[in-house]
């Protein structure tokens, strides 16, 4: 393995990962059971936690407010920070008027909007990540949910202030990333970050919507796999048993996180956190570095290399 | 296929034998066939000289990138780059089949090592770079490799000043790679800034199908985007949307017709216009300025220096009393003689 070792995290889960095979295909699919949890703290939940003080936006100012997407400027440790997310709901009530956490193209507009605006005003953006997806929807097409998301993601890129996206939850499709593309991306030590959802991906390569445990474990989508695969930077521990048990300390851990990225980032000139963040996400896919932090076996029983 | 309405008159021994075999799926050749819009037959070569449309009522089949490339190109061919680039395995992927052999079962088939190929090329006497998807090689789908290769397309482009040509055809990020699927779309999106930053335009055909991560990347992204007829344009396939959200679908949902109707796409151009139409507006956006001194007789050139001449004319006819007022007036002295 290469100089991305460490982490008292990934010691735990290399351990999980050299015990047998079932054991750690439990401890997968219990992942990603925890990344969706009832009561596992929401977008909302961190950010009236961790600013002092919060004004939500609302609107795309094109055609209407998507409530799967909240977006706003917060006071963080004494500054602007601006915050965008997904939302969902615990009860049904809820879960309706957030739909499920699936943002429609109003809401990457949204989001756009706000980065827009903390980019002229030299305020960073944090994203906090959690949906199963982008809305898929026939209204959502017609006003461009492709376009929408390609230009949140084309937007991030292109932003001079500091950035940085949280995966807190579910991570799933291009959804998830169109609020992804940052200086550096955390991810919460139960949540997962995956190119579909398990459910999604059995109906399309098992064709049968029942094998989304299987899909799960060929995925692997849980934080020590994106972390050796380079896709997030570093991963950010929950209290024991999952960020659902206490959500104080949780806010509080992610927090001291935020914190400390940001100071890093601030420090950069924008010019070579551009750069980075070119670099950072063109070298990432199995191409341009088989041997480093790739070929590596985790799910599946075979012990990591080294 | 249409059958419904019509009377089939079959025999009671023709239905039973048909109701004992297995059922097959039907498939259709891109080569030779019928159309299955309008079932007329056609032979190869017609196909080949049709453009794989049919003539009858231009039902637009699938083609591959390399005879993409000779539709699009002058005859003289392209230059095929980077065609060693082949995907990895990071997730030691298995649905039910491991991925690894669904990459070479691919290629044995396709006769490409990947879902893209990029090339060097002229469209009507423009040189351009072309990166094209190719449908027939796991979907179109877009992995490492068809990231990576579309991100040095774009650099390649950038470098030598000229326009990028991207055709998509692609059912979205690549499942059997992952979360680094999912990654391209990022790395796709970044690159295509080079492009911005050279000041070259980018050229977006969104053939059938263009959908998922492709779609919600670098294909939603050029300047100037056609559409093929009947293209389906989504983030979400019908399907999909059906099943979550239990509406019923127009039949037409997300066909290029529709999404032109939407906004989403400047024109929707028949195949056998494309590349006509291609090299039209790739001749509009040329600046001379950027072409050196090989340019000067360019038509672009010529009708820029007509018009100064058509200046200095309708100058040299005004009346005197407008002359004198011209002529102290400018600073630099300029003289219409």
């Amino acid at each position: 393995m290469s100089e991305r070792g460490g982490g008292r995290f990934v010691r735990k889960v290399a351990e999980k990962v050299r015990r047998a095979p079932e054991a750690v295909d439990d401890d997968l699919w219990a992942s990603v059971q925890l990344a969706r949890h009832a009561e596992r703290p929401y977008t909302l939940d961190y950010i009236t936690r961790m600013c002092s003080d919060f004004e939500e936006v609302h609107g795309d100012r094109l055609f209407g407010d998507d409530h799967a997407m909240v977006a706003g400027f917060g006071r963080f440790h004494d500054r602007p920070v601006a915050f965008i997310g997904q939302q969902k709901g615990r009860d049904t009530n809820e879960r309706t008027f957030r739909n499920f956490g699936m943002a429609g193209p109003e809401g990457y507009r949204k989001a756009m909007r706000v980065m827009e605006i903390a980019n002229r005003l030299g305020i960073p953006v944090v994203t906090l990540i959690d949906t199963p997806g982008a809305f898929p929807g026939a209204s959502a097409e017609e006003r461009g949910q492709g376009g929408a998301i390609s230009r949140s993601i084309q937007m991030m890129w292109r932003l001079d202030v500091p950035t940085l996206a949280v995966i807190i939850g579910e991570g799933s499709s291009g959804g998830a990333l169109g609020l992804g593309v940052a200086d550096r991306v955390l991810m919460l030590e139960n949540s997962t970050y995956s190119v579909i959802s398990p459910e999604g991906a059995s109906a399309i390569l098992w064709r049968d919507a029942s094998k989304a445990r299987q899909a799960a474990q060929a995925f692997k989508p849980t934080a020590a796999n994106c972390y050796r695969w380079g896709v997030v930077d570093a991963v950010v521990p929950e209290p024991d048993g999952g960020a659902h048990t206490d959500h104080e300390q949780a806010a509080e851990i992610l927090d001291q996180y935020i914190y400390r990225a940001l100071t890093d980032l601030g420090a950069m000139p924008p010019v070579e956190r551009r750069r980075a963040r070119r670099e950072r996400f063109r070298k990432l896919g199995p191409l341009r570095d088989p041997e480093g932090g790739m070929g590596m076996a985790t799910g599946r029983g075979t012990p990591p290399p080294g | 296929m249409s059958r419904v309405g019509r009377n089939i008159h079959v025999s009671v021994d023709r239905l039973r034998q048909l109701a004992h075999r297995d059922a097959r799926p039907r498939k259709i050749s891109a080569d030779a066939g019928t159309c299955p819009k309008c079932d007329s037959h056609y032979s190869a070569d017609e196909m080949q000289r049709n453009l794989r449309v049919c003539p009858a009522c231009g039902h637009h089949f699938a083609v591959t990138a390399r005879e993409r490339m000779e539709q699009l190109g002058e005859p003289g061919g392209y230059v095929e780059l980077w065609p060693e680039l082949r995907a990895a395995d990071p997730l030691q992927f298995t649905d039910l089949k491991p991925y690894t052999e669904r990459i070479a079962d691919a290629e044995k088939s396709t006769g490409l090592g990947e879902a893209i190929v990029c090339a060097e090329l002229e469209v009507r006497h423009v040189p351009a770079v072309a990166a094209i998807m190719d449908f027939s090689y796991m979907g179109g789908s877009m992995g490492a490799v068809v990231g990576e290769k579309l991100a040095r397309a774009c650099d390649h482009a950038a470098q030598k000043g000229q326009p990028l040509i991207v055709v998509a055809a692609s059912g979205g990020a690549r499942m059997q790679e992952g979360t680094l699927a999912l990654m391209q779309m990022a790395k796709t999106v970044i690159a295509l800034d080079a492009l911005a930053e050279a000041r070259v335009p980018v050229v977006v055909v969104l053939a059938h199908p263009t959908t998922g991560g492709v779609w919600a990347s670098f294909a939603s992204l050029g300047d100037i985007t056609y559409a093929e007829p009947g293209a389906l344009i989504a983030f979400s396939g019908p399907r999909v949307i059906e099943e979550t959200t239990r509406e019923v679908l127009p039949s037409d949902f997300g066909r290029a017709e529709r999404q032109l109707e939407n906004g989403q796409v400047d024109a929707v151009v028949d195949r056998r216009e494309l590349a006509e139409r291609i090299g039209r507006v790739l001749h509009i956006l040329r600046r001379p300025e950027l072409e050196g001194p090989g340019a000067m007789g360019s038509p672009a050139l010529q009708w820029a220096q007509g018009g100064a001449q058509r200046a200095a004319g309708a100058v040299q006819s005004l009346p005197r009393k407008v002359m004198d007022r011209i002529r102290p007036g400018s600073p630099d002295g300029e003289d219409p003689e």
